[in-house]
């Protein structure tokens, strides 16, 4: 198959493709349509599972109430989250048809002329879920248990960001450990799980290196809420060098204060009533496997035995 | 003057817990209820009413954190009376 998105490219990008060549080519990822939207082997899929029970491993003295929800949820919860105001680019809204039979008629037609039918169709009440904690923060309105909760998410994200590195795709799965409390043990929270995750990570191999990092707000307005992030150190990403020198790293995990930013929205207060913290640990799984490929090859029999072992392979 | 336009956009975007009429000028917007986006709104309204486009280096939390601060950083930009 000709690759269309291979034209004209900086050494970056090269290096970019170049690893996405070699993953459709060894068979662990297959290519769509859509950059960023691939099926996966099933090796990819048996190193992402031994992935998923290291992190459970690592996260079960947190007795986290694990809980799973599917890539959508309500609009309405997606308006509270601001996430229309902080990333429109990244957004992904659900629509379909409402119509009768004379609009179908109509959309029909547009179709047969080869003209868009998107405006025949109407937004419908759910969006795609782009980070998947916000359904879980929807679930809890109200007071806290003393002392917080702690929840194991796992499931698909969505960003429209279409791009030729494979670390970059639309759809994807994280696993978030998310604590709802107090906001002095939120802060801790997220200080002591960071080191823990870069231990975890790097036991697998992996160069993590922990860097404070910002959230790719869009336009002026991001500006500042850009700002504010990078003051108050609220996000740490652990980034390991996929593509050597040609850039700085690339996220596979992070930790992060989201402060009152959700809770607020949402209603959340701790037990003694006052408005809740949120603080989290992610994983992106896609990446941290992608991560694991490019370190220690593609051909996970030739990967190093401890390895092999802890991701059960 | 100033100050005037500055509590009227406070009050229609700043989502304070009290009016914008009752603050001094240097009490802590932040404190007072307005959160990070909702100064985001407050930065585009002031940009609307004053004719006057904030520089990326006035684009933080401090320049939005008090009334006097807001003042002062119109202040330093295209001096146009709202």
């Amino acid at each position: 198959m000709t690759d269309i998105l291979e034209t004209g490219l900086t050494p970056l990008e090269e290096a970019r493709h170049g690893f996405r060549r070699e993953l459709l080519d060894a068979g662990l990822l297959i290519a769509s349509a859509s950059a960023g939207v691939y099926g996966r082997s099933a090796t990819f899929e048996a190193v992402l599972t031994g992935l998923d029970r290291v992190l459970t491993e690592l996260t079960a003295p947190l007795n986290a109430t694990a809980l799973r929800f599917p890539p959508v949820y309500p609009r309405a919860d997606f308006e509270l989250t601001d996430y229309i105001a902080s990333f429109p680019d990244l957004s992904g809204v659900v629509s379909s048809f409402e119509g009768g039979d004379r609009e179908h008629r109509e959309l029909l037609a547009a179709r047969e002329a080869g003209e868009r039918w998107d405006g025949y169709l109407t937004p419908a009440d759910v969006v795609l879920t782009n980070a998947i904690c916000h359904p879980l923060y929807a679930t809890l309105r109200g007071r806290m248990p003393a002392g917080g909760g702690v929840y194991d998410i796992l499931g698909w994200g969505f960003r429209h960001e279409p791009s030729a590195d494979p670390m970059r795709m639309q759809s994807f799965r994280m696993h978030e450990f998310v604590y709802v409390g107090e906001p002095d043990a939120a802060q801790e929270y997220r200080d002591t799980w960071l080191d823990k995750a870069v231990d975890a990570l790097s036991g697998l191999g992996l160069p993590v290196t922990p860097v404070a990092a910002n959230d790719p707000f869009f336009g002026r307005a991001g500006r500042m809420l850009v700002s504010e992030q990078l003051r108050d150190n609220l996000k740490v990403e652990l980034t390991v060098p996929m593509y050597g020198d040609l850039h700085e790293g690339t996220a596979i995990a992070s930790a992060n204060c989201q402060r009152d930013h959700l809770t607020a929205a949402f209603g959340i207060r701790t037990a003694g009533g006052e408005v809740a913290h949120g603080a989290c640990l992610a994983f992106g799984m896609e990446r941290t496997v992608l991560a694991l490929l490019r370190v220690h090859g593609l051909d996970v029999n030739d990967w190093p035995l401890d390895v092999r072992a802890r991701l059960a392979l | 003057m100033t100050d005037d336009t500055i509590r009227r956009v406070l009050d229609a975007h700043g989502k304070l817990r009290v009016p914008a009429s009752g603050l001094d000028a240097d009490a802590d917007l932040y404190a007072a209820g307005m959160s990070s986006h909702a100064s985001v709104n407050v930065m585009l309204a002031l940009e609307d009413a004053f004719e006057v486009e904030f520089p990326d280096e006035l684009l933080t939390k401090q320049t939005f954190c008090t009334i006097a601060a807001i003042s002062a950083a119109i202040g330093t930009l295209a001096a146009v009376p709202a």
